[in-house]
């Protein structure tokens, strides 16, 4: 019964947010249709990562590299001709997946803190790489010319975009969820509780790890496609540190391995910036106040919040 | 359904329909720049002069109010893109100007142009939009990156300097500013370094500058870059056997205050001087300094001309800035009192203007700052015009 | 030739030094609170903006230096008994999100107090200029940083080896539960090696503030920097700080010194221009990456 209502709230909010962009329409408020799509793209981004994070137990530091690379990939493609999306993105989610086996083969090795710093190395390598790559624009980034084409839809309007990076979000979250209930995700939840155990049982701990994490970086990738879109630029800034941080934080904010706890954590963090922005110019330190007051208080992130007054 | 597509396509129609004889109510100007950071001296001087120039005009650009709102882009090409959507789609502003460097003109160059807004850069003039990009939208009211360097690579040719190495940082801006030396420098250019940009710390350039002995440093190095660059460049002794050769990029008043005594000397070249005699100059000059307890800079000098050019064409179109084709012809008759004397832009929406050589001395007041000395060009076109075809 | 290399090792060992200040004391907070401090960089920010503003008021750079020290060691010991004991106890990504809470705050509020534009902060004007060294000249202030961060390496390895303080920190720094067990007071240990660290980061912000920028975001950049040296070095060994900034700072400036050079036989000056600085960023994280793979609690771990 309980699941029910959950279901029908679940699709309430869907069709509510597939609305959104009429209502701002109709208010005169067209610039926000792309904002809610960054929102969207960033709630998908911060969702894989709290796959890897939440479900697989690995504190990684470095998601900007599939985040970001996903990005590089399509306008990397763009630059040479292949301006379909039906490619394009298939194409950014391989390459962060193949990066993300890669990477994850190596620091897998290390646990714990050491963990954290060895995927911060690796996507500080890759960062490093594209800026010294004068065909990826360097420094300064690579522009799209247009977006992708996804015939036989237009996404050169920001409405559409908004919806194709809802529908992909919701998704990413209920596939992810069907991941979780799977005998994959339960063997997954045993081995964040005691990897020992689970290893002494038989289970290949090191290859479920692996693929939990090459799943997370293949969903960045996908937000990453989707970012360059919204953009119209592949930046630098998407692969450094911060980036890998601000997504961290959004995930911790909303809440480690809860369900939403991405989705919450990238409305709340890019919601208050814009807000804030508007009404004082020094957003970033009542961000940080409210980021401070949630660490402190709210162990379990926003969705914690919201669940213990469900 | 169908009835009310109906009806919003007529609305629609009925107000593009309407002949655009309807002056705007204001004018909004969106000012994105570089207001933090160690460059930000450049985007504060820029949007200083700007804010003299609307101060002179009554708060006004041809004859309606002006509402400008300032956008700092952190000399983050990403960020500046941000702030560019917003300007363009929730300020929905008529002219764009204020942005510092090549690069991110370059990033947010083509929504703006792609959105028919009037792009008025007072700083940045890469060579791409003055030739085969060029855009009926977009205006330079400054120089091509290449025509400063182009003065000074003259000035060392003729001073008969044998050997140079250029420093530069490594963006359109800087290798613009590379190319345009070596058009006119006949000598021999013994190494080109390129650093990132944004780099504070030339201890490994300085030990290879040493090591190669050249006659002297052209560098290009806008900003904080410079400042440090030439304060390094002394301590390490290297002052003694090398001479540095600059635009007047690094050798006007935020690169002078910072390092103070040892710019004395320093030739540069530049397309205005502070001590130019004309009247707009005079009053422009002796009001920024009232205003603001300062010298003018060449950057303070641009966006007082980018605001003077704005009020020019608005005055010529009595207003009407939906008729962008009769704005952009406005513009381009450039019907201003420029602080530069004499102004007049190119087909490709580049200056056609003369360009001087500067000293930095002291002066009678004991001031160190720059002197005008000479004329090094005159009505000095840029090199990329040729590749310009300009949609009619 | 070889002068060219005796400066350029001179200019690493420079950079390397001012790391170790700014690793010192995170690999101390890390080792022994085991403890993510993402807001160490703010202390060092903290300190530049505090040591120009003593300096220009005082109109003396020896005064900047010690104000930017007493201050930001006032500052880190508010912090520690405030707000960031609370954490200890809590995981990994409760700190990550509190002390990246810190970041935004102090970033801000620098910029609130002092504004967005950089502070000027010059060497005091005795070290302005050059000195002769060895055939050639080298900036008299480079050489100071030299020995300042000689002195306070010396000083620390002191303090660490010969003290009681330093058995209590070394103790903690092997096992706490023993530590706490045999009686040392961790609580007042831990704010003592936080106002440590937060006053050596304050005199790397000061020192390095003539070279570089006194700007809001400035520890960022060096932050991470500074995690790459401890983990390279061993979290919480003071040794492996040492080792793992020397490292660093040498690799990265030889790396930006000689491959730009290397490069341009071969390339273009701008592709060089490109490729060099970001193969010599590179390496550094090549190197931590190589570290952690074959010795994976670093060069000097400190537990045993």
């Amino acid at each position: 019964m309980k699941d029910r209502r959950h279901a029908l709230l679940e699709l309430g909010l869907l069709a509510a947010a597939a609305l959104l962009p009429f209502a701002l329409q109709a208010i005169g408020e067209d610039y926000y249709i792309g904002f809610a799509a960054r929102l969207a793209i960033f709630a998908l981004a911060a969702t894989s990562l709290n796959f890897v994070v939440g479900h697989g137990g690995m504190v990684a530091f470095g998601h900007a590299a599939f985040f970001g690379g996903g990005a590089y990939v399509v306008a990397l493609l763009m630059q040479a001709g292949v301006v379909s999306a039906w490619l394009a993105w298939p194409a950014a989610v391989a390459a962060a997946a193949l990066a993300a086996l890669l990477i994850g083969a190596l620091s897998l090795r290390t646990k714990g803190v050491y963990f954290i710093m060895i995927t911060l190395a690796f996507a500080q390598m890759i960062y490093y790489s594209v800026i010294s790559l004068q065909f990826a624009g360097g420094d300064d980034g690579l522009p799209l010319d247009a977006r992708s084409s996804l015939a036989p839809f237009d996404l050169g309007n920001d409405r559409a975009l908004y919806w194709v990076a809802l529908a992909l979000l919701a998704a990413s979250l209920h596939a992810l969820r069907r991941v979780a209930a799977s005998r994959y995700g339960r063997a997954l939840a045993g081995i964040r509780q005691n990897e020992a155990r689970m290893e002494a049982l038989g289970y290949p701990v090191f290859r479920l790890k692996l693929v939990c994490f090459v799943i997370g970086a293949a969903l960045a990738g996908l937000a990453g496609a989707l970012l360059a879109n919204q953009n119209g630029l592949a930046s630098p800034g998407q692969l450094y540190w911060t980036q890998s941080g601000m997504l961290l934080v959004m995930v911790i904010l909303g809440g480690v391995g809860k369900r939403y706890g991405g989705v919450l954590g990238a409305i709340a963090l890019l919601g208050l910036e814009e807000a804030l922005g508007l009404v004082t110019g020094h957003s970033h330190f009542y961000v940080g106040l409210a980021l401070l007051a949630v660490a402190l208080f709210a162990p379990r992130g926003l969705a914690g919040l919201l669940e213990r007054k469900a | 359904m169908n009835k009310k597509k109906t009806i919003a396509a007529l609305l629609a129609a009925a107000t593009l329909a309407a002949p655009a004889a309807f002056a705007a109510d204001a004018v909004k100007v969106g000012f994105v720049s570089t207001l933090s950071g160690p460059a930000a001296g450049l985007g504060v001087d820029i949007r200083d002069g700007f804010q003299l120039a609307l101060k002179h005009l009554g708060g006004k650009l041809g004859n309606l109010p002006a509402e400008v709102i300032v956008a700092d882009d952190q000399q983050n090409p990403n960020t500046a893109k941000q702030v560019t959507e917003r300007l363009l789609k929730k300020d929905k502003v008529d002219f764009m100007t204020g942005i510092v460097f090549s690069n991110i003109l370059l990033t947010v160059a083509k929504p703006v142009l792609d959105s028919r807004t009037f792009l008025i850069s007072a700083n940045a003039g890469p060579s791409q939009l003055a030739g085969e990009d060029c855009n009926p939208y977009f205006f330079n009211v400054a120089w091509q990156n290449d025509n400063v360097a182009e003065a000074i690579g003259k000035w060392a040719s003729d001073e008969g300097m044998k050997t140079v190495i250029s420093v530069a940082p490594n963006y359109p801006g800087g290798k613009d500013a590379v190319s345009g030396f070596k058009r006119f420098y006949k000598g021999k250019m013994a190494d080109e370094m390129y650093t990132k940009l944004g780099q504070l710390d030339y201890a490994a350039e300085l030990a290879q500058l040493r090591a190669a002995k050249p006659d002297a440093v052209y560098f290009f190095l806008p900003g904080g870059m410079g400042i440090n660059f030439v304060k390094q460049f002394v301590a390490a002794g290297l002052s003694k056997d090398i001479r540095l050769i600059t635009s007047g990029f690094s050798a006007d008043e935020d690169v002078i205050g910072a390092v103070g005594e040892p710019m004395l000397g320093l030739f540069n070249s530049s397309h205005w001087a502070h001590d130019m005699d004309n009247a707009a100059n005079r009053k422009f000059v002796a009001d920024f300094e009232k205003e603001y307890k300062r010298l003018p800079s060449l950057y303070a000098s641009q966006g007082y001309d980018a605001a003077m050019l704005m009020d020019a064409a608005v005055r010529q179109v009595k207003g009407k800035l939906d008729d962008k084709a009769a704005v952009r012809k406005a513009l381009e008759a450039a019907q201003f009192a420029s602080v530069r004397g004499k102004f007049k832009f190119n087909v490709n929406h580049y200056p056609v203007q003369d360009y001087y050589l500067r000293l930095v001395r002291k002066d009678e007041k004991g001031r160190i700052t720059n002197k005008l000395m000479g004329t090094i060009f005159t009505n000095h076109a840029d090199a990329y015009v040729g590749q310009c075809k300009m949609p009619k | 030739m070889t002068q060219l290399i005796l400066e350029q090792a001179l200019n690493g060992l420079q950079f390397g030094l001012m790391l170790f200040l700014l690793a010192a004391g995170l690999t101390l907070v890390f080792g022994i609170m085991d403890m993510i401090n993402l807001s160490h960089g703010s202390l060092y920010m903290g300190g530049a903006y505090l040591g120009a503003a003593a300096a220009q008021a005082a109109g003396s750079f020896l005064v900047g230096l010690l104000a930017a020290m007493l201050g930001m060691a006032v500052v880190g010991a508010a912090l520690e008994t405030l707000l960031l004991r609370r954490l200890y106890a809590r995981d990994h990504l409760a700190q990550v999100l509190a002390t990246f809470a810190l970041i935004l705050i102090a970033n801000e509020t620098v910029r609130m107090i002092w504004g967005p534009q950089p502070l000027p902060l010059n060497p005091p004007a005795a070290l302005a200029g050059p000195v002769e060294l060895f055939g050639f000249s080298y900036p008299a202030y480079r050489l100071l940083i030299i020995g300042v961060g000689l002195a306070v390496a010396a000083f620390l390895y002191l303090l660490v080896a010969r003290t009681r303080a330093g058995m209590w920190v070394r103790a903690g720094a092997a096992n706490r539960e023993m530590a706490e067990a045999l009686g040392v007071d961790v609580r007042r240990l831990f704010t003592g090696i936080f106002a440590l660290g937060a006053a050596l980061c304050a005199a790397a912000g000061v020192l390095l503030g003539p070279l570089l920028a006194v700007q809001v975001g400035m520890g960022e950049n060096i932050l991470i920097l500074a995690f790459v040296v401890i983990v390279i070095g061993g979290i919480g060994s003071i040794r492996g700080a040492l080792v793992g900034s020397l490292l660093v700072g040498v690799v990265d400036t030889l790396g930006r010194a000689l491959l730009p050079t290397l490069l341009r036989a071969v390339a273009s000056p701008e592709v060089a221009g490109h490729l060099g600085p970001a193969l010599a960023s590179i390496t550094i994280y090549l190197l931590m990456a190589a570290v952690l793979f074959f010795r994976p609690q670093g060069l000097f771990p400190a537990r045993a």
